[in-house]
Parts: C-alpha cells; sequence; structure tokens
C-alpha cells in the first residue's frame, strides 16, 4: 500500500531560529497519525509545509508516491490535503456554506452570479455524508467552535481531501464535543482518509491514534505504535534524556513571609478554581502546555482580566484588582509575554520606559516632569542591569531583546515592586543573554522580591524555579519541587479534567 | 427577488443582531419625519420631500461607494475629490473636446474607475494602510483636478442634456404631479445595482469576506489581492457617477469642491449601520443613513436651527450610532 505523504529531511529556518533539522513523517490511507512533542518542537511548522504555507529549505514532500512542490495554500489543496488550524480560520460574517465554498462559489446566469441553490444543497451533501445536522445557512460567527470546527473538516472535504491535518483540534471542546470529533474521525478513516493528529493530551492519543511520531527540537525522534507504547515512554522521547539543568538550591524560606496568595481563583473555563502562595524570596514556576491558563492567571492577579471569583492576598491583605493600576499600585509588576505589543513602548527612549510605571513620582508644579531625576534614576538601573544601551536617550526599539526585556524590569524595579510575574521571560531573546536574565531573577529573589515565572520551556522552568507549579486546562494539577524530573511535570501538564 | 436578495437589502443576512439595529435606523429616520412634520407643515409637502432626495442623491451614491471599501475592512478618504475629479474629467471630454454626452458620461465613470483601481493597488500591492492611501489620494485626485482645469469651473452650456441627468425628470414627465428628479432614481438604480453586486456576485462575497477574515481567504486559494483591487474600482466607478450628478446640478465642475464630502459619506455610511471594522453592512443602511442626515438638514432649516448647529447635531448622532454599533458587537460576541 503507497503512503498517502511521505516527508524525508525536511530543513526549516526562520531568522535567527533552525526550526526543523531533518524531519520526517509519513501516513497511510485511513490511519491517525499522532504527531507529539513539546511546545516548539516543530509539529507545527512540519504541516505547515505540508499545507503549502511554509516551504522547506531543504528536503522531500512525496504524495501518493509522487513528489510534488506545495508551493501554496493552493497547491497544497489541489494535492488533496487539508489543514485545520488550531486558531479557526473562518469568515464569521458568512454562512456555512459561504465558508465551505469560498473561492469556488457555484455560478448561474453565465457566471455572472452566485447560485445560492447550488451552494447551499452542496453544504449539505457535505454535511450529510458526514452526518452532521447543521444548516448550511447559518452564520458561522454564531455557532460554538465545536461546530465552526465541523465547517473547517467540512470545507476540508469538500475539496475531496484525502490527507487532513488537525492541529490541537480539542483544544478548545468540551468532552461531548469531542466525542463527536472522534466519531466524525473515525467515519473519514474508514473511508480511507489518512489524518494528522497533533496533540499533547496523551489520553486522547491512546483512544485515537494508530501510530505515533515523536518530535523534538524541530528534528525526527520516532515513531511508535500508539496503543501499544506505554505513556511514560512517549513522554521520555518528547523530552530527551540529556537534563542539563543547573537546578538552583531552593533557600530556605520557611521563616520568609507569604507575599502573595491567590484563593479560588475562577475566569469562566480557562481559570479554574487555582490557589496558591509565593513567598518573599521565592521563585515560583508555572509548568505547562499551550492554552493552559497560566497567562490567565497572571493577567487576573494583575488586573488585566476580571475574574468570575477568587481572592488575591497581598502581604496577608485582601487587595481589590479590578485594573492594572490597582495591581501596580499595590506593587505587583507584570512582564508580559508579548513584549513589544504589551510591555514596551517602542516608541520611547530607554529613560521614558524605565520612568513610564513612575512618572507621578517626577512630576513637579503643574505635572512638568524632573528630566533630571529621571536621568539619573534611568542611569542607575541601566548601571545596575548592565543594560546595553550608549545612553537613557536612545530608543529602546533599537537595543537587543535581552536589553529591552531588562529595561522593563528596570520599570517594575523603579516603582518598587514587590510582586514580579515573568511571562515567558526569555521569548526572542539569545542564549547568552538569557543567562544573564536568569542571574538577574535569582538576585531579585535574594533581595526578597516574590517572582513568578511562567515558561513554555521545561529546562527553563527546571533550572529557575524554587518550586513548580502545573497547570492544565485552567487547573492547577499540582506543585513540584526544585529539580523535580521533566516526566513528573509533563504527566501533571496531560492531566486532563483531574482537579488539584 | 431571491430571499437572499431581499435579505440582504434590509440587512437581515449580515451580522446578528443586525436587523434590530436596521430597524432602530429606519425607526429614527421616521421619527425625524414625525417630528419635523409636526413642527412645520411645509415638511410633508411634496417638493420639499422632492428637494430632501434631491439633496441626497450625491452624498448617497459616495456613500454607497463608501460603504463597499468599508465592508472590506477599509476606509476611502478620497471619495469626495475623486467625484470632482470625475466631473473635471467628464468637464474635459463634453466642453474642452467638444465630445457627445455619452462619452462624457463614460469618461466620468472610467476616470473614476481607474483611480479607484490605482488606490487599490496602492492599498493591495504595496500595502499602504488605507487610511493613509486615499488619504494621498484624496490630496493628489484634488490638485490634479485644480491642474487640468486650469483652476477655473468648467461649464457645460455646449452639452445640452447635461443638466437634465441630476435635474430633469423623466417621472414628472409621465406623472406630472410628482416630479421625481432624475438624481434620485440614478441614486436608487446604483443602490439597487449595488446590492446585487454585494448579495449575489462572487465580487460582493470577497467583498464580505475580505472583511471578514482575510487571512482566512488567503488560505483557501483565493486571490486576495485581486479582489481588493476590483472592489476600489467599484468604488471608483460609483464615485464617478457621483461626479456627473452633481456637474449636472450644478451645470459645471467646481474643480475646488469635494473635500468634505468624503466625512459626510462615512457618516451615512456608519449611520446605517455599516461596521468599520469590517465583514458587515447594507446599502439599505446607508441610504437610511444618507435620508437621515439630510432630512436632520432640511428639517431643522425649516426649523430656522442656525446651520452651525446642525452640524453639532449631525457629530453627536454620529457618535451615538458608533456607540450603539459597538454594544450590539460586543452583545453579538
Amino acid at each position: 500500500m503507497t503512503d498517502l505523504v511521505t516527508m524525508r529531511g525536511i530543513d526549516k529556518a526562520f531568522p535567527g531560529v533552525r526550526a526543523l533539522k531533518g524531519a520526517e513523517f509519513d501516513l497511510r490511507p485511513g490511519e491517525v497519525h499522532a504527531l507529539m512533542g513539546e511546545n516548539g518542537a516543530g509539529k507545527s511548522t512540519l504541516m505547515k509545509i505540508l499545507a503549502g504555507i511554509y516551504r522547506q529549505d531543504a528536503g522531500e514532500v512525496l504524495v501518493g508516491g509522487q513528489p510534488v512542490d506545495l508551493g501554496s495554500p493552493r497547491a497544497a489543496i489541489a494535492a488533496g490535503i487539508g489543514i485545520i488550524h488550531q486558531e479557526l480560520i473562518l469568515m464569521p460574517h458568512l454562512t456555512a456554506a459561504q465558508n465551505i465554498l469560498i473561492g469556488r462559489e457555484p455560478r448561474k446566469a453565465g457566471g455572472l452570479l452566485l447560485d445560492e441553490v447550488a451552494l447551499n444543497a452542496y453544504a449539505a451533501d457535505v454535511f450529510k455524508s458526514m452526518q452532521l445536522s447543521l444548516d448550511p445557512r447559518t452564520l458561522v460567527g454564531s455557532l460554538t467552535i465545536a461546530r465552526q470546527q465541523m465547517v473547517e473538516i467540512a470545507k476540508a472535504l469538500s475539496f475531496r481531501s484525502r490527507i487532513l491535518i488537525m492541529d490541537e483540534p480539542t483544544a478548545a471542546l468540551n468532552d461531548k464535543e469531542v466525542n463527536e470529533l472522534f466519531a466524525i474521525i473515525n467515519r473519514l478513516k474508514a473511508d480511507g482518509v489518512g489524518i494528522v493528529y497533533i496533540s499533547h493530551k496523551m489520553d486522547e492519543i491512546k483512544r485515537i491514534a494508530d501510530r505515533v511520531t515523536v518530535m523534538r527540537d524541530g528534528a525526527y525522534v520516532g515513531t511508535v505504535d500508539a496503543r501499544e507504547t506505554p505513556i511514560s515512554k512517549i513522554i521520555s522521547m518528547m523530552v530527551g534524556r540529556e537534563i542539563d539543568n543547573e537546578a538552583p538550591a531552593a533557600p530556605d524560606l520557611s521563616a520568609a513571609p507569604v507575599a502573595l496568595e491567590v484563593r479560588g481563583l475562577t475566569r469562566a473555563t480557562q481559570v479554574r478554581d487555582v490557589s496558591f502562595a509565593v513567598k518573599a524570596g521565592e521563585i515560583l514556576g508555572f509548568a505547562g502546555l499551550m492554552g493552559a491558563g497560566r497567562t490567565e492567571v497572571a493577567r487576573l492577579i494583575f488586573g488585566a482580566d476580571k475574574a468570575d471569583s477568587g481572592e488575591i492576598l497581598l502581604g496577608g491583605k485582601r487587595i481589590d484588582v479590578v485594573a492594572p493600576q490597582d495591581a501596580v499600585r499595590c506593587g505587583i509588576g507584570y512582564l508580559s509575554e508579548d513584549r513589544k505589543a504589551l510591555g514596551l513602548a517602542t516608541g520611547l527612549d530607554v529613560r521614558n520606559n524605565i520612568a513610564l510605571a513612575s512618572i507621578p513620582r517626577f512630576s513637579k508644579l503643574f505635572g512638568i516632569l524632573d528630566e533630571q531625576a529621571m536621568h539619573a534614576a534611568a542611569n542607575e538601573y541601566i548601571e545596575k542591569l548592565a543594560i546595553k544601551t550608549p545612553s537613557d536617550r536612545q530608543p529602546a526599539r533599537l537595543l537587543s531583546g535581552g536589553n529591552q526585556q531588562k529595561i522593563v524590569i528596570a520599570k517594575w524595579l523603579l516603582r518598587d515592586c514587590k510582586v514580579l510575574i515573568f511571562d515567558e521571560p526569555t521569548r526572542g531573546i539569545d542564549i547568552g543573554a538569557k543567562s544573564e536574565i536568569y542571574k538577574l531573577l535569582n538576585a531579585l529573589a535574594a533581595e526578597g522580591k516574590a517572582i513568578i515565572v511562567i515558561s513554555s520551556e521545561l529546562p527553563e522552568v527546571l533550572r529557575l524555579s524554587h518550586r513548580i507549579a502545573v497547570m492544565c486546562e485552567g487547573r492547577l494539577t499540582g506543585f513540584l519541587p526544585a529539580g523535580a524530573p521533566q516526566e513528573d511535570i509533563m504527566r501533571l501538564a496531560t492531566m486532563r479534567g483531574a482537579a488539584a | 427577488m431571491s430571499d437572499n436578495f431581499l435579505a440582504g437589502l434590509i440587512g437581515k443576512s449580515q451580522g446578528a443582531g443586525g436587523a434590530r439595529y436596521k430597524l432602530l435606523a429606519f425607526g429614527s429616520l421616521i421619527l425625524l419625519f414625525v417630528v419635523f412634520s409636526l413642527a412645520s407643515p411645509n415638511f410633508l409637502q411634496t417638493s420639499n420631500i422632492l428637494a430632501i432626495l434631491q439633496a441626497t442623491s450625491v452624498n448617497g451614491v459616495l456613500a454607497i461607494a463608501a460603504t463597499v471599501v468599508i465592508i472590506t475592512g477599509g476606509i476611502d478618504l478620497s471619495v469626495g475629490t475623486l467625484m470632482t475629479f470625475c466631473a473635471v474629467i467628464a468637464g474635459v471630454v463634453l466642453t474642452f473636446l467638444g465630445l457627445p454626452l455619452p462619452l462624457g458620461i463614460a469618461g466620468a465613470i472610467l476616470a473614476g474607475a481607474g483611480a479607484g483601481f490605482v488606490t487599490g493597488n496602492i492599498v493591495a500591492r504595496l500595502r499602504i494602510p488605507p487610511f493613509i492611501a486615499t488619504l494621498g489620494m484624496m490630496l493628489i485626485l484634488k490638485g490634479l483636478s485644480l491642474v487640468i482645469s486650469g483652476t477655473r469651473p468648467i461649464y457645460f452650456n455646449g452639452t445640452p442634456g447635461f443638466t437634465s441627468i441630476s435635474q430633469g425628470s423623466i417621472v414628472g414627465t409621465v406623472i406630472p404631479a410628482v416630479p421625481v428628479p432624475n438624481g434620485v432614481l440614478v441614486l436608487f438604480a446604483v443602490a439597487i445595482v449595488i446590492s446585487l453586486v454585494l448579495t449575489r456576485t462572487a465580487l460582493g462575497r470577497y467583498t464580505f469576506a475580505l472583511g471578514s477574515n482575510e487571512e482566512a481567504v488567503r488560505l483557501s486559494g483565493v486571490n486576495t489581492r485581486g479582489w481588493k483591487v476590483a472592489v476600489y474600482t467599484l468604488a471608483g466607478a460609483i464615485c464617478g457617477i457621483a461626479g456627473l450628478l452633481i456637474a449636472s446640478r450644478l451645470n459645471s465642475a467646481q474643480p475646488a469642491l469635494g473635500q468634505g464630502y468624503e466625512l459626510d459619506a462615512i457618516a451615512a455610511v456608519v449611520i446605517g449601520g455599516t461596521s468599520l471594522a469590517g465583514g458587515s453592512g447594507t446599502i439599505l443602511g446607508t441610504l437610511i443613513g444618507a435620508l437621515i442626515i439630510s432630512v436632520l438638514a432640511n428639517g431643522l432649516r425649516i426649523m430656522s436651527v442656525p446651520q452651525e448647529w446642525q452640524t453639532v447635531i449631525t457629530g453627536t448622532i454620529i457618535i451615538l450610532a458608533v456607540y450603539i454599533d459597538m454594544l450590539r458587537n460586543r452583545n453579538a460576541s
């Protein structure tokens, strides 16, 4: 039997990152082939190459045994490859049928007018073949996420796709919807469609997949039988054996006061009943897979979003945080995941960025700013944090990622924050600057700051944290001591539907 | 007419809660009529109603052009000066070159389509944000109109039929009691044709799709750039029609006119419930929006409210309309 897809020796580099190094993958008709790996392992990149969204730098792709050039989404569609993106890509203002047939609308009146009747009939046929009851004239924006996903699948099938890529298809689905999705996947399998299933969730892989291919750091690790291989074996393939972290000796914090405590924090399904405490001088690491709800917890503490319930205590006293300004006033600093968009005013210079959260302190009569005091304060932190900049008047956007991160840290230090929340502190920063940031975080903890670090990179969490909190699907699934094995973290991070 | 077309015209098919909002805009228009007719017996007279409709024709056609661009998630600040540019081109063809009337009409519409084609390429291929691209085009076209005309108005005295494009009344020759000006017929014709284009043709489908999620359209293998250029070209051609209407009404192409018209047009679109975020909107809504603006102006004038206050009231209504649009979107999501 010819394989539907064979990918061999695929290389792909993005500026500054080698995303794929000799990646391999194959897909047989009528199988569900799971593609697994940690965040950043290259799964999505590999599949985007198969879907014609990226083009590989090296390596070959065979479809049905024939080499193909998948240079555009259109070419991939023509080769029978459909992709259901994690973030659904639909047009909410259009109907289900209009979404499915976008770009291929049936025409009438010599091609001048759209044939809406034929359009709806066609979509109804596709839904029927999926045994899905859905009115093709429904606006997509009014459908649930699960139903929108069905529309995406119908769209892919309507191209007579024999190869269907699903990127984290159950991320936003409840158990009942997952069952419906799996029923459809099983029907497609029976029809001989090959399905690539990207997921982090072990229980799902066990239920639906036939084979599992594991990737790590952009490279192929191995392919195993999904049913016979124990979960622990798959996890160890994902995290690899080399553990090169020099986990810091956790300081003795038994006498240290609790700086921040969170009780029963809840927001819709993103954050569910999260409770934890951080002591002064402690670095609490938050591990979990993408979408586990870690950033959402940070945003609730910082007042960027509103909690449905739960309370936040600072130094033992309950505080009301309804907006970021409340958190800042209480001495909580948040260094966001996306520095450029959320943390740094890239158009302003270094001095103004550092002073941004402390402007009232530098305001004199009539709100005139005391530039000299700002200059002095900025220089103090440029020196203290070793920020590499020609002067404090340098526009922040001209600095490297590591130095930009330091500016944001300086901003919160100047504001005299007691609690600092770092969301992906080293994203987009090169390795040299990374270890400097690590040192800085350790020094801040030694000074008595309470620090929360959210990171998708397990080695980073292991290297920094005195204690590790693990989240999965909005719940805190457990705490681990410094230097816990990566396998334990992955197990907690994939504990679906478990309570803390 | 199919259900779909009617739904598109009255705004049921696009956007959750759209129908209710459309009723709100329509209700406001009715309310204005009631208030003004109670306030002044002159308001509901046939001649005054016809004057309101005639006053709506130019802004209404421009607003329709702005609507198609806004549905794609863009904005067009150049509709006003493009209108003038097209009027000047008509003047060049008819008065400077002395060619027959049909060529003047074709020239104005083609000039509009050509300018729209250029704008579309600036937006779609050079990837200049529509606000900037059309701001630049607004000034370029204003300057070109002045250059071509030698900064003087071009009169159409050599083309006797020209004024009847807007001011004549075909209806009046059949039913003398209701001499609906031709300009109003043109407005309705443009509204019906563009409604059909938006709801029944591929171009219309892609107009909404681009505004709803351009990336989704691109990943579906559709030539998004080409279709975007087509949308701006269509909008330009509609501006050409507006240029003919205003030139016919003034019996001249006034090269200094035009700037400021784009704001009235966008105001009509927004009051009519088309979302500036793109993806939804209707021509009927825009027509109602344009009518609300003219009825307000006319009614307040009849009630002897000074011009200055009319402007204040129109501004307030724009802000209210957008605020309601935001509430609607919040409820829908």
